[in-house]
């Protein structure tokens, strides 16, 4: 490992909890809903989080507790049966139907495993009931999506023994998604399937043949499961920037035995393309100083990015969490004397922000305004999980994600600070 | 357990934040764990605040619950203090902290720290965010000036006259995430001050807790929002003696009657206004142009407060028909249902953005005035829509001036109401136009797909007509009369924002008739039917 400061702090987080995943897992899986057992905040934080109004009835919903529900868990569980009743004659549509933990549903022990059990005795052959926790006491914002996936993983079907597969794990935009798996075909690999999928109810197979590439840093247990399920979890940086994208995507062809002649005969050209296409934002984000609040997991691979292909000097980067296992690949690749923090003490940090005055701030909604106010520049980490970012393809997109924000504080005449 | 798929309000807490937020030197520790931190956007993005809530989240951890939350409370007070040093600090907890009752608020008051503690008991199981925001109010109000009261209420609202001065009168309600509040008291103040009347204390958007405990010294209050202030206002009442207004000045006529009760209360003699610095609403409504708004029909949904004061207006001030009436808020279910009964409705109280959606399409109006859901839902309707009330949204806060209360409120009002329903006309104009010629297609819709007769590619994917055609073989299915392909030409031509009207109405003088077919003999019938 490299040189990297290795840092832990504990305060008070500003993070999202794995809730907020929600908002981009029920646009990956149409057929699927998400239904939050939980209290009104949870149903305030998804719809807040999500920013939007909704414009047709949305794929996920609260089940809010109310106070004769926290008297007797055995009521409870009989509410959430006829909530779920009711829900499923409302949207016949649905055929896999997520029971989400929140925060009080875990404090008061409900038991989303039995309900969901029961519930997929009475609702065989018709709707797949699952059930994970997204509850901010153990999950922040993008480990939602890790609950999620692990809890497809036991209905994944058994590969033949000999068959062999490249399994892409973690939500993609769909066009990237392609895109990817058209490199992959091309340099040989012919069966890629992903996870989550883009039905719910069509679930790739798994078994001792699958080679796992995962797409986003925050799979953990979804990576424990699919092993335990026979797969081969092939460790990589992830496919953010030209550099990491190509080394995620060799890792793969290494595990698949392809020539690396193949390999970079393909990628070479697009990797022209994509420096080319990179240049003009690497000069506008050179040599400017990128501090990152901890959110979206995404943090490491973003610096190493930033740092590596744009130039960009970093201040620090925070996590919410650091598995060093997942991450030793991103790590190596980071200069020494990186300051990564694990965990928040939001207080503090923000003072180091202040003292250290970055040219750019990478945090979450709360936060933002309150910076620009000051001065700062801000990007809003939630935008990268909705926006097509993965791949070399996509390495310039990315890098103008950070450009835009530096890009108009020139364009803009006046200025005010601390407006509020 | 309720299944919400949106809600109008936030939990309690969210209400107890929109306080701290207001006031300043307030500080509040929330024991909540790290996903309540999302409320901070409320405010730095929906208001744009360029500041942080001063909220410090103890964000504990599953890892914690089996050791000591309660020293991990007090470590976040202790730092909160040190770090902010605020004048008072408020104490509470979110939904998930309630139930492991830590209680924080005794645990701050066992801390000897020398400053005011409030200790906030919000049931986030049974309430939300304006009883949340009413209930902190008040407690910092009490916790503030109960040491004050001493039991004589000889509270004098006419002592400005011995006093040789102005009146004086403090402006109790308008917080962060409220309609339009900043731009209100601005208003207000402007109104009062021509009346030689003094603003004194501003609560609680903008004040300290000492203006707070200014508020005995004042003449009277006025109670500008009740959600949030009229809890306060009682206590004080009952407490200094101090009278309170009930009138909400929205509207020209609130704006009178408003007028008339702060006089009252105060004991001055009422100034005839000068015409010229009333609103225009008056003459607008007037003018041979507003012909065209007579009895057109409007559904109101919102907080209570506005709904009520939409309702008045719609129906003296502009001439409109109100066809529904009412609120997603709980406490305010008693003085909606009262209005809604005065006009001949019954009230709709309810949570569930699906049932209002289903309440409108039934009324079948010809303008909604809602909160930003209902602006969605008539929108997939095809029914023009203004905003009137909370919950928030950005477009919620403009960079204009734009108040709803006093004279400039109701120029507001007109102007916002109006135009969209202007637009609906200029929709059916472009519906009639479009055949011609020289109509070329860039004169698009600002409905987009579902305007002017356009294949629609929403979910519903149907252009008007069929969704006329819809509509009509849902009703023959309920054993209804049926259409001839006439009557369903004859009905084609109807503007499509009264079309939904005409067809009901139709229909229903059909089945009173015992007409079996409906033709456009039919439709004339039923038209000079409903006239006589």
């Amino acid at each position: 490992m490299s040189g990297t400061t290795l840092l832990k702090e504990s305060g008070p987080r500003e993070v999202f909890c794995g809730l907020t995943s929600i908002v981009w897992l029920h646009r990956r899986m149409p057929d699927a809903f998400f239904l939050v057992v939980g209290s009104r905040t949870c149903a305030h934080l998804i719809q807040s989080a999500a920013g939007v109004m909704i414009f047709a009835e949305p794929r996920f919903g609260t089940a809010i507790l109310e106070e004769k529900d926290l008297a007797g868990l055995a009521d409870a569980h009989e509410e959430l049966t006829r909530v779920v009743r009711d829900l499923l004659q409302r949207r016949p549509e649905i055929r896999t139907l997520f029971l989400v933990g929140s925060c009080p549903s875990e404090v008061i022990k409900l038991d989303l495993a039995r309900v969901a059990e029961q519930l997929n005795k009475a609702y065989e052959g018709q709707v797949r009931v699952l059930n994970y926790s997204g509850s901010g006491i153990e999950t922040t914002f993008t480990q939602g999506e890790d609950g999620a996936l692990s809890a497809l993983v036991p209905l994944m079907p058994t590969s033949q023994p000999q068959e062999s597969q490249l399994l892409i794990v973690g939500t993609l935009a769909n066009s990237v998604e392609d895109r990817l798996k058209t490199l992959f075909n091309r340099i040989g690999i012919s069966k890629v399937s992903s996870l989550p999928p883009r039905k719910s109810s069509d679930l790739p197979s798994i078994g001792p043949g699958t080679k796992v590439l995962l797409a986003q840093p925050y799979l953990s247990n979804t990576a424990k499961a699919l092993k335990d399920r026979g797969a081969e979890i092939l460790l990589a940086p992830f496919p953010l920037g030209i550099e990491g994208s190509r080394l995620w995507m060799q890792e793969a062809s290494k595990a698949f035995n392809i020539d690396k002649g193949i390999v970079d005969s393909t990628l070479e050209p697009l990797i022209a393309r994509a420096t080319k296409a990179l240049e003009a934002y690497k000069s506008a984000l050179s040599g400017k100083r990128l501090f990152l609040l901890p959110e979206s997991q995404l943090e490491i691979p973003l610096a190493r990015f930033l740092h590596r292909e744009c130039g960009m000097e970093i201040v620090e980067v925070g996590t919410p969490y650091l598995n060093r296992e997942m991450m030793k690949a991103e790590l190596d690749l980071l200069p020494p004397n990186i300051r990564v923090v694990e965990g928040q003490h939001v207080e503090k940090q923000l003072d180091r922000v202040n003292a250290e005055k970055p040219d750019l701030v990478v945090c979450g909604m709360g936060l933002a305004n309150p910076l620009e106010a000051k001065g700062v520049s801000t990007k809003w980490s939630i935008e990268l999980v909705f926006s097509p970012i993965h791949g070399i393809d996509q390495a310039a997109d990315l890098a103008e994600l950070f450009a835009r924000p530096l890009y108009r504080q020139q364009l803009l005449e006046h200025k005010v600070l601390a407006h509020t | 357990m309720e299944l919400t798929l949106w809600t109008y309000e936030g939990p309690p807490h969210v209400g107890a934040m929109r306080i701290a937020s207001s006031m300043k030197g307030i500080h509040y520790v929330l024991h909540a764990p790290q996903g309540d931190t999302y409320a901070d956007l409320l405010f730095t993005m929906i208001e744009r605040r360029g500041e942080r809530p001063p909220v410090t989240y103890t964000t504990f951890q599953a890892r914690d619950l089996g050791g000591d939350t309660a020293e991990l409370v007090k470590g976040h007070i202790r730092e909160a203090v040190e770090r902010f040093n605020p004048e008072a600090l408020l104490v509470g907890e979110s939904c998930t902290a309630e139930l492991i009752q830590d209680q924080p608020g005794s645990l701050a008051h066992g801390m000897g720290l020398d400053l005011p503690i409030i200790n906030l008991e919000l049931p986030a199981y049974s309430k939300k965010e304006n009883w949340g925001a009413a209930e902190t109010f008040y407690q910092l109000v009490r916790g503030l000036l109960k040491d004050k009261v001493d039991g004589q209420t000889t509270h004098d609202p006419r002592a400005w006259k011995q006093e040789e001065r102005n009146p004086k009168v403090n402006l109790l309600g308008p917080s962060l995430l409220g309609f339009r509040c900043r731009d209100d008291i601005l208003e207000i103040k402007k109104l009062l001050n021509e009346h030689d009347i003094d603003v004194a204390v501003v609560a609680p958007l903008g004040a300290t807790t000492a203006d707070l405990l200014e508020i005995p010294k004042s003449d009277i209050n006025v109670c500008l929002y009740p959600e949030i202030s009229e809890s306060t206002c009682n206590w004080l009442e009952k407490n200094f003696g101090m009278p309170f207004s009930h009138t909400v000045p929205i509207g020209v006529g609130a704006t009178k009657d408003f007028l008339t009760e702060i006089h009252k209360l105060l004991d001055l003699p009422l100034k005839p206004n000068n015409a010229n610095n009333e609103s225009k609403l008056t003459w607008y409504s007037q003018s041979v142009d507003s012909n065209y708004l007579t009895g057109k029909r409007v559904f109101i949904f919102g907080d209570g407060t506005h709904a009520i004061a939409a309702a008045r207006i719609a129906k003296q001030e502009l001439g409109f028909e109100v066809v529904g009436l009412g609120t997603y808020s709980r406490e305010m279910a008693r003085p909606v249902r009262k209005a809604a009964e005065a006009i001949g409705l019954k009230a709709l109280i309810s949570n569930d953005y699906l049932e209002v959606e289903s309440a409108i399409s039934e009324a079948a109006p010809e303008l909604v005035l809602g909160t930003q859901m209902e602006r969605h839902c008539a929108k997939r309707l095809g029914i023009p829509c203004a905003v009137i009330s909370t919950p928030m949204h950005v477009q919620d806060v403009p960079a204009r001036y734009s108040p709803q209360m006093g004279w400039e409120g109701s120029n507001v009002i007109f102007d916002d109401w109006v135009h969209p329903l202007m637009m609906g006309l200029e929709e059916h104009l472009i519906g009639m136009f479009r055949h011609d010629f020289e109509f070329t297609d860039g004169h698009q819709s600002h409905l987009g797909h579902l305007g002017a007769g356009k294949a629609a590619t929403d979910n519903s994917s149907l252009t008007e007509s069929q969704k006329e055609d819809k509509a009509i073989s849902e009703s023959v299915n309920l054993d209804s009369p049926i259409w001839t392909p006439e009557g369903k030409e004859e009905l084609s031509k109807i503007p499509f924002f009264v079309r939904g009207k005409v067809r009901k109405n139709t229909e229903k003088y059909a089945r009173q008739a015992g007409c079996r077919k409906i033709d456009s003999e039919t439709m004339l019938d039923a038209k000079a039917h409903f006239k006589g």
